[in-house]
Formats: structure tokens, C-alpha cells, sequence
């Protein structure tokens, strides 16, 4: 299957694992421009590892990921630097620089990548943390800020360049209702005012199926994970496919077990046994 | 008894593997000294926060080694009738030997130790993937300036102990015991040369502060990314850092003054 060419991002046929076992296998998929896609999966499916991969951060042991029509390899590291530059990145926890100020962790990209005037890169870290709600909390360091608060710091860090891609890791994990709504809606805003396309990693069903345009899902198998389905939200919904339906609907019974493999119960009580002389 | 073996081997194997990763490592940052050379302004806030934090323990250090060099000296000395060479025994052991050495055990374990820490706390926080993903190299921003500001603090910090120790020889034997003030201070200018002496022993010093401060750099860089992890790898900082330092000092005394 090739991917489609307005596709920003893509994966062919993308195997990756550590040392012997296998977290993705064979992989296809591709991020439509200008489109916020989904990647869904319960925990330890290999989310996160698909984001590093888009980010070059780990390369796949076999299989192609092209980031804006142009293989991203550690061995270019070039051109791999130059895709980067394009892209955002949302670690889970934010990833701040504990040492900087927020207003120096949005500055840090502008910084290290473009010879500005200190008036416009202040200008624009302002106008960044701005648009994440947070210009007042620009003298802050991390530590002094919320959980909640540093992702979306490290939000406008990783927009500080105006990327054309922005990955997202788990941004709704750990946040109470208000947040994950700002979050949620912040994410379908800046991909639609940036014109950028957007890759959001998560596992939190309800918020993401509103401000997605595809899902894709990914499902664990012995051999690693494997994509079950992509669409559009509503046709996820409508589909009966069972893993799909147990993991939108959370539900106890299906083809992933709630039981980690063990050895059978009883023996593990030992009832077979015979009983004691009372 | 193949199970020995094997174990034996594998430890070998990652001893090895290590020294090569380290040397690895040591490498590419040499290979980016041009772009690190370019980041004046952290190279210079490393060197002064590497500096101060270990410029009070070396002080202090120091003149303490110079107090005891002092006494110990002079008991010897005045036993062959020379209590005036105390100046010259006590410079040179410092100049050429205690000052370099002594500095880089403290350095090791006063900033190589924070080094260690800080490297492998960032590691652990992700720092240093999101400094990736953001393009920018975390050798080059991050190591290359620390390593660099290692190397220039370390000579200035041995030659601050040699100095104050210097000091703490003379306060004991000038000022308590009462040896010649002038014969000190001749005895010394005549018997330390520049060259052999000073310039070796600063030699010697900016040595130990490159190796010092990679070890501790390379121990932090691959840390496992836990509290276990930097914990260990802040241990083997000291532990590596220091016998580095003296089996070094011994390839580099005899290389220096293995001739006298």
C-alpha cells in the first residue's frame, strides 16, 4: 500500500522492538495533512514508540517512516535534524528544562535555531504562551508550575517554531476535567490556526473521538502491535469488530483478558490438595 | 564451572563495552568542539559554577594540607639540619603533587558527583529526548560546555590550593616554629622551576579535569533513567573519577619527572 501523497508522515511496512521482542509489527499508516489523528490502544501497545519513531528518536528495524517525503534516518542526521525542526513534540510530562525559566524553555527552540533580536523573541515566546493561556507564568520556573500547566508550556515550546507537524504523547493523562477539556479543544485550535497536522497518542476515548478527524487503533497481538482500524470517529463507532467495541466501551470481557497469563487458580490455592485432618 | 566462565566472560564483555562507549563518547564531543567552542556564554557559566561549587572545600582543603605538610616537614628536615628547605618541600609536593591530585579527588567528588546527578536527572526527565526532538544536539548543548568548563576550572581550582597551601606551610613553620622567613621564601624561588614544576603540575591538573569531568559526564549520560540508576552511576563517578586520577598521576609523574 502506498501512502497517500498529501500524507505528512508515513509508515511502510515499519517493524520495531527491544531485543528480542517485538512492540510494533509491520506497520502502515499514514498522517493526512492538516488533519488531527488519533493513534488509540490500551497501556504498553507501543503508542509512545510510534511516536519516537515519527521523531526519529529510536529508527525501526525494518520498514520505512518518510517524514515530509524524505526518509528520516539516524544515519542522515542532517536531514533528520531538518525534518525535526518541522515537527513538535509533546512529551508526556512536558519535559521542561528544570533549570530554565518557562519563559526560556519557549525561548530555547528560537534560541538555538534562528538568530532573532532579543525584542522579537520575546515578543513571540509571549504571543506562544498566549495562546496556551499561560503568558502570565512566564517568570515561573517548572517547578513552581502545575502538571497541567508545565504540558502546556511544553506545548508552546514545541509550537515555538511553527511546525508543520505536531505529535502529542498521552496529553490527557492525569488531568482533571477542566484541563482536558482546554487541552483537548487547545489541540483541534492550534492545528487549525497553525495549518499544521497533528498526531495525539492517547488512550482516553471520549475526548479524543471530538476533536479527531481519524482514528487509528492499534491492538496487541504475541507478536506485537498491529493496527486494527482506522476511520473516521463515527465509523469506529459503528464498526463490531470486538476488540474495537470492548476497548471504546471498556469493557471487562473480550478478546483482551483481564487476567495477566497465571497458572491456574486453584493450584495456585492450592484446593486440589487433600484435606487436613480437622 | 562453564557457568563461572560464561558469567566471567559476560562481565569482561561489559566492562569492555563500556570502556568503549565511554571513549565513544569522548569522541564525538571532541568532534563537536567546534559548534561547543561557539557557545561562549555556557561555557563560561559552567566553568563558574563548576569552580564555585568546589572552591570553598578546596580552600579549606588546602590549607590544611599545607598546615600538616608544615609539621611533618619540618620533624624530618631538622633531623638532617635543614629546617630552612621547608619552603622548597613544601611548594614542590604541592605544586607537582598534592595540588593537582588532591583538587581532582575533591572535584570528583564535590562537582563530578552534581554533574552525574544533574545529567542523569535530566536523562530520566526526558530532557534530553525533548532537546533531540527539538533538533538540537544534547552533546553539543549540554556535555561539550560542561566538559569543557571542567578542564578550565580545574587548574585554577590546584593552583588556588597550591597557593593557600603554600600559605598554611608557612603560618606553621615561619609563624608557630619560628624558621627563617627568609630562608623560605629563597629556598623555594631558587628550588621550583617554572617549567618542570608549575607548568607540569598545571599540565597534570587540566588532565585530570578533562577525564574527571567525562567520566562524571559519561557516568550521568548513561545512567539508567531511575532513582536506583543515578544513584549508581553518581557512585561510580567518585569511584572511576578518582582511580582514574591517581593511576593517571602515576603515568604522568613518571613521564614528566621519571627522569630525575
Amino acid at each position: 500500500m502506498n501512502p497517500a501523497p498529501s500524507a505528512v508522515l508515513s509508515f511502510q511496512e515499519v517493524t520495531f522492538g527491544y531485543g528480542a521482542s517485538v512492540v510494533i509489527d509491520r506497520l502502515t499508516l499514514a498522517v493526512p495533512r492538516g488533519q488531527v489523528l488519533a493513534i488509540m490502544g490500551g497501556s504498553g501497545v507501543g503508542k509512545t514508540t510510534l511516536l519516537r519513531l515519527m521523531a526519529g528518536l529510536v529508527t525501526p528495524q525494518s520498514g520505512r517512516v518518510e517524514a515530509f517525503g524524505q526518509a528520516l534516518s539516524v544515519k542522515d542526521r542532517q536531514a533528520l535534524y531538518a525534518a525535526r525542526r518541522r515537527m513538535g513534540l509533546l512529551f508526556q510530562f512536558g519535559a521542561l528544562f528544570t533549570d530554565l525559566s518557562c519563559f526560556e524553555n519557549v525561548a530555547f527552540p528560537l534560541r538555538e535555531h534562528c538568530t532573532l533580536p532579543e525584542s522579537m523573541i520575546r515578543d513571540l515566546v509571549l504571543l506562544k504562551l498566549e495562546s496556551v493561556g499561560l503568558r502570565g507564568a512566564a517568570a515561573l520556573m517548572p517547578s513552581q508550575i502545575s502538571g497541567g500547566m508545565a504540558r502546556r508550556v511544553a506545548l508552546a515550546r514545541a509550537i515555538a517554531l511553527d511546525p508543520e507537524l505536531i505529535l502529542y504523547d498521552e496529553p490527557f493523562a492525569g488531568l482533571d476535567p477542566i484541563s482536558l477539556g482546554v487541552t483537548a479543544r487547545l489541540i483541534r485550535r492550534l492545528n487549525d490556526a497553525l495549518g499544521a497536522s497533528s498526531v495525539v497518542v492517547t488512550h482516553d476515548v471520549a475526548e479524543t473521538f471530538l476533536i479527531a478527524d481519524q482514528v487509528a487503533v492499534l491492538a496487541p497481538t504475541p507478536t506485537g502491535a498491529r493496527l486494527v482500524a482506522m476511520g473516521t470517529p463515527a465509523a469506529l463507532q459503528a464498526s463490531d469488530d470486538p476488540y474495537l467495541r470492548q476497548f471504546l466501551k471498556g469493557e471487562e470481557q473480550g478478546p483482551v483478558a483481564f487476567h495477566y497469563p497465571a497458572p491456574d487458580i486453584a493450584q495456585a490455592f492450592d484446593l486440589n490438595g487433600t484435606p487436613s485432618g480437622h | 564451572m562453564a557457568d563461572r566462565l560464561a558469567m566471567l566472560g559476560q562481565w569482561a564483555l561489559n566492562r569492555l563495552s563500556a570502556l568503549g562507549s565511554f571513549v565513544l563518547l569522548f569522541f564525538s564531543l571532541l568532534s563537536l568542539m567546534g559548534q561547543v567552542l561557539r557557545r561562549g556564554r555556557l561555557i563560561a557559566a559552567q566553568t563558574h559554577f563548576l569552580g564555585n561549587h568546589s572552591l570553598a572545600i578546596i580552600l579549606v582543603s588546602g590549607l590544611f594540607v599545607g598546615l600538616v605538610l608544615g609539621l611533618q616537614g619540618y620533624y624530618t628536615l631538622r633531623r638532617y639540619g635543614s629546617e630552612e628547605a621547608l619552603g622548597l618541600l613544601v611548594a614542590l609536593s604541592l605544586v607537582r603533587e598534592l595540588g593537582p591530585v588532591v583538587t581532582a579527588l575533591l572535584f570528583a567528588g564535590r562537582a563530578g558527583t552534581a554533574l552525574t546527578a544533574e545529567i542523569g536527572l535530566m536523562k530520566a526527565g526526558e530532557q534530553l529526548s525533548a532537546m533531540e526532538a527539538m533538533a538540537v544536539d544534547p552533546l553539543s548543548r549540554v556535555l561539550g560546555p560542561r566538559l569543557i568548563g571542567g578542564a578550565l576550572a580545574m587548574p585554577i581550582l590546584a593552583i588556588l590550593f597550591s597557593a593557600v597551601g603554600v600559605f598554611g606551610g608557612w603560618l606553621i613553620g615561619v609563624g608557630m616554629i619560628g624558621v627563617d622567613p627568609g630562608a623560605f621564601w629563597s629556598q623555594m624561588s631558587e628550588g621550583v622551576d617554572f617549567w618542570d614544576d608549575v607548568v607540569n603540575g598545571i599540565v597534570k591538573s587540566v588532565v585530570f579535569g578533562l577525564v574527571v569531568t567525562q567520566v562524571a559526564l559519561y557516568m550521568g549520560y548513561a545512567s539508567k533513567p531511575t532513582p536506583e540508576g543515578v544513584s549508581r552511576a553518581t557512585t561510580l563517578t567518585v569511584v572511576v573519577g578518582s582511580l582514574s586520577v591517581l593511576g593517571l598521576d602515576f603515568i604522568l609523574t613518571a613521564l614528566m619527572f621519571g627522569g630525575l
